[in-house]
């Protein structure tokens, strides 16, 4: 920690190189410590006896030391073109900030007691607020990152008082207290208040109004690390209070389960019809938070109706979404910024045509792009995969109402995995495939080798997890049932082993069936003519790129089935009956965030006419705020008199 | 085993059922049974003409297409024989694994920068994105009604007996297999295939572009599809205890039933209007939902 202040005494051409040096020692020892958590208790017993890494905390290290690694390797070269921009205090500020939002990560999913907690919250908002406002020439940014540091901090307040209350009756601060506090006292409420703290951060539907704001203004590591593995850390802290909860499971069962169905829906809905492809991602985060909420959300149910096998395929489920949206966000966000570096737009119906230019940052987003939709054989398809089946299982033996609520999460999950595939197919298309739709693309070119390995990482890790399930199920599944208590035994004599390694199995027949067409297929072609010509036009042969699809006529026809809650706003000004010679138009659509405007916007704004009407008492006169005193003391004699005080 | 060359079988007789139905219906001579094969055979010994706009994706689009298809049958159940990989929830990754496909047909689609074929693109993501909700609350009404959640063990443990709200919901099961089948391959009533305008089609013109051998792929998933999604049809209907060799007369009957009434719909049937399309798929979720309700009554969860 001491040697990352030497970031700022370092010539500026070092400093990148000593930070990743410093990233990766850090990296390499604490996976060793969550590895072997028992090596570092017995030379260090007294200084770090309360740091010891329990399987949660260790399974979250390992996941926060991949992405940060690979996050900071790509920075390295997304950050090149700014180095003679940004000013040499900027640039250490920035590299700064990068290694104290991973060291105050860690710390966060490793300490217990509840101020020490609190403190590395507090600084890991404040270093992600640094890293966010890089660019802080522009005022959006600043403005978008003050936002970003407001909301934390309303976060941090929940939290504190959640943890007070809890303290309070049991004497200690932390989360080994709540415990005891929740054995003795109602746990609805301060759960409820944990859950809005941490839910803040998470970015759950309608806490979610700085995400997609904050991940397109941040520099895109930033973005892969914030969403990879940053929002996880209230998903951490949800099932750290898991851990202690004792009475009112269901219904926080159900709380959790509701919010979670709720952010998946409306996250991928209002992903489908945005234009910049980073904000896409951004409510793509949302969405997949509230894919791992589903899951633990039913293994909350599950625990509550002492269904053993939902419980820990929900929990496991969730946790392993966590890991995996870790790995295919953080992917998904590296390509998007290389998009960014090479045309410098990130509005998607002025990209196209990019696969050409840059083929291997096109199949990097396209592996993301399909384990994000949860299709086989990528990772994304064991997690949701595990989630359905433990649906699926409980189906029979649950009562009438808890049957419905499961068809509910059934119906829930589908629409999910059917809109992103609408939404990414829009994203991966738009931008990569067909021609290019304005000159920005014209000057792409691929980006580095160093910045196409970090993907190359995070790909290889997709496809292990896609193929060789059976190996990260087992332990993620001990976690889950180190949470619920939950005994695993009954599942592992079970057929679910079988059932994942035939998936694998199922999974390599496809991959080889693939290879094998695509082999016939090239021994045919080689043996016959191959001819090219253009695109069938209908006969009109001067189409040009303007006819293509765009991002928002893809969007169209489902946002005009979804206006009523997305609320997407178009301005377009038609051509009259008597027009007979029209003069050049324009149409725009704004995709409106309608929970920001109803429920942020609004009140705010009512609240600055209200300030604004009773201003008129600030006059400046001394005489006239003698009065109010005046009038203020009367006011609570009177009170007191007629003893309403 | 046994189960996949006979599925194959069907899939090689099943668009010339349709095409024979048709004809014969509208009073045409039409051609032959295997003409679709035929015109098959011609594609596959052609070379390609490729766009110039597009790249691999393009290319790949139709290989995986079919890997997909033929991946899926290995979970596919064959009368009440079992699947060659079965396992837990495998309905659900015979849906995913279709929607891969899918995915992959879209974005190759895209790959040409055509406006016609983003429009049909557009729309087969929309209405494939909406019927999959249908598709696994029908499976999971299944998997409630049997205690079972892979396609094989449901489709022995299920048989129509003589309880009648059994036999309802087997109808319903029947209706939704057939419409899902309709839509997942593009037919009547929410896309024609004759249909000879780029702008009223959705299937068609999403592969406007392919030729040859990428086009003679293309077909064979299609018959393919259909046929998969008869053999689960016939499995939901065979009792257990026949003996296989009537199961396996009953499955190519049941197969060429299914042809029949498809081609008997489009023979009789309008199009839906382009934009009732999607209304009309969020319907069969809510039917699906119907046998929900069924089923809730049948499990004794639900006691009128």
């Amino acid at each position: 920690m001491i040697l990352s202040f030497g970031i700022f005494i370092l010539p500026k051409s070092t400093r990148y190189g000593y930070t990743l040096c410093l990233i990766f020692l850090m990296v390499a020892l604490t996976s060793v410590a969550a590895l072997f958590p028992h090596l570092i208790t017995n030379p260090l017993p007294n200084l770090l006896s309360y740091t010891v890494p329990d399987t949660l905390s260790s399974f979250f290290i390992l996941l926060i030391n991949f992405t940060s690694a690979t996050a900071f390797l790509y920075s390295g070269g997304y950050l090149k073109p700014y180095y003679d921009k940004q000013t040499s205090l900027r640039w250490s500020v920035h590299l700064w900030a990068f290694v104290w939002l991973y060291i105050s990560m860690i710390l966060v999913v490793l300490l217990r007691d509840g101020y020490s907690f609190l403190i590395a919250w507090e600084l890991m908002a404040v270093s992600s607020f640094l890293l966010v406002i890089f660019e802080a020439d522009d005022r959006k940014v600043l403005k978008t990152g003050i936002n970003y540091l407001i909301q934390m901090h309303i976060g941090l307040l929940f939290l504190l008082v959640a943890f007070l209350i809890a303290g309070k009756a049991s004497g200690e601060i932390g989360f080994d207290g709540l415990k005891y506090y929740f054995s003795g006292h109602s746990n609805i409420l301060v759960f409820c208040l944990f859950f809005t703290g941490f839910g803040i951060k998470a970015g759950f539907i309608p806490l979610h109004t700085w995400l997609p704001e904050a991940h397109p203004a941040a520099p895109s590591p930033v973005s892969g690390l914030m969403s990879g593995v940053m929002i996880k850390m209230g998903i951490y802290g949800i099932i750290r209070v898991l851990f202690s909860i004792q009475s009112d499971i269901f219904i926080i069962g159900l709380i959790i389960l509701g919010f979670s169905l709720f952010s998946g829906i409306m996250g991928v809905m209002m992903a489908i019809v945005q234009h910049d492809l980073k904000r896409l991602l951004a409510y793509h985060s949302i969405e997949n938070i509230g894919i791992i909420g589903i899951g633990i959300g039913i293994g909350v149910l599950g625990m509550a109706t002492g269904n053993n096998t939902l419980t820990l395929l929900g929990f496991t489920g969730g946790l392993l979404h966590v890991l995996n949206h870790s790995l295919f966000k953080s992917l998904l966000f590296f390509n998007a910024g290389s998009v960014y570096l090479a045309t410098h737009t990130r509005n998607i119906d002025e990209l196209g045509g990019l696969g050409k230019k840059m083929p291997y940052t096109a199949a990097f987003f396209l592996i993301g792009s399909l384990a994000i939709c949860g299709l086989p054989p990528f990772n994304g398809f064991i997690s949701e995969f595990l989630i359905y089946l433990g649906l699926l299982k409980s189906f029979p033996e649950s009562s009438l109402y808890f049957s419905i609520l499961l068809l509910i999460t059934l119906i829930g999950l589908a629409l999910i995995g059917g809109l992103a595939i609408f939404c990414f197919t829009k994203a991966f298309g738009i931008v990569f495939l067909g021609q290019a739709r304005s000159k920005h693309v014209e000057n792409a070119r691929e980006v580095s080798t160093g910045m196409l390995i970090p993907s190359l990482l995070a790909s290889a890790a997709i496809l292990a997890i896609g193929l060789g399930s059976v190996w990260f199920v087992k332990p993620v599944m001990n976690i889950a049932s180190e949470i619920s208590g939950a005994n695993p035994a009954e599942l592992f004599s079970g057929r679910l082993f079988e059932t994942l390694s035939r998936i694998s199995v199922a999974g390599g027949v496809f991959i080889g069936l693939v290879v094998l067409i695509a082999l016939w297929r090239n021994l045919h072609l080689k043996k016959h003519t191959v001819a090219t010509g253009p695109t069938w036009g209908c006969g009109y042969t001067a189409g040009d790129e303007k006819q293509q699809y765009t991002a928002t006529s893809w969007a169209d026809n489902f946002s005009s089935l979804a206006n009523p809650v997305l609320g997407t706003t178009k301005r377009a000004v038609h051509i009259g009956e008597n027009d007979l010679f029209p003069h050049k138009r324009h149409f725009e659509t704004h995709p409106v965030d309608l929970f920001k405007t109803k429920m942020i916007d609004r009140p705010i704004n009512a609240m600055l006419n209200l300030f604004k009407k009773i201003a008129f008492m600030q006059t400046g006169q001394i005489q006239h705020y003698i009065l109010y005193a005046f009038l203020f003391m009367l006011l609570i004699l009177v009170l007191t008199m007629f003893k309403i005080l | 085993m046994v189960g996949i060359p006979l599925i194959l079988l069907a899939a090689f007789f099943f668009p010339g059922i349709i095409l024979r139905t048709k004809s014969i219906v509208s009073g045409r001579k039409g051609p032959g049974v295997l003409q679709p094969m035929i015109d098959i055979r011609v594609l596959m010994g052609k070379g390609s003409v490729y766009s110039t706009t597009t790249g691999w994706v393009f290319r790949i689009a139709p290989v995986i297409g079919l890997a997909t298809m033929l991946a899926a049958i290995l979970v596919v159940p064959f009368a009440k024989m079992h699947a060659v990989i079965p396992f837990q929830a495998d309905f659900v990754f015979f849906s995913y694994m279709l929607a891969l496909g899918k995915f992959f047909m879209i974005i190759g689609a895209l790959d040409t920068g055509s406006s016609f074929e983003g429009m049909g693109a557009n729309r087969e993501a929309l209405y494939s994105m909406l019927i999959e909700p249908a598709f696994l609350v029908l499976m999971g009404t299944f998997a409630m009604l049997t205690g079972f959640t892979s396609f094989s063990d449901v489709f022995t443990a299920f048989h129509l007996s003589e309880n009648p709200i059994i036999t309802v919901f087997g109808l319903i099961g029947f209706y939704l297999l057939v419409q899902i089948a309709m839509i997942e391959n593009s037919r009547m009533p929410i896309d024609d295939p004759k249909t000879h305008l780029e702008l009223t089609m959705v299937h068609e013109v999403m592969i406007l572009d392919y030729s040859g051998f990428d086009k003679a792929l293309i077909h064979i998933t299609t018959a393919i599809k259909f046929a998969v999604y008869g053999s689960l049809i016939c499995s939901s209907l065979v009792p257990s205890d026949w003996h296989p060799g009537y199961q396996i007369l009953l499955f190519f009957s049941i197969q060429a039933g299914f042809a029949i009434i498809i081609g008997l719909a489009e023979s009789f049937h309008a199009r839906n209007k382009m934009q009732k399309n999607a209304k009309f798929i969020l319907t069969l979720t809510a039917v699906a939902m119907l046998a929900f309700l069924v089923v809730l009554i049948v499990t004794n969860k639900l006691i009128i």
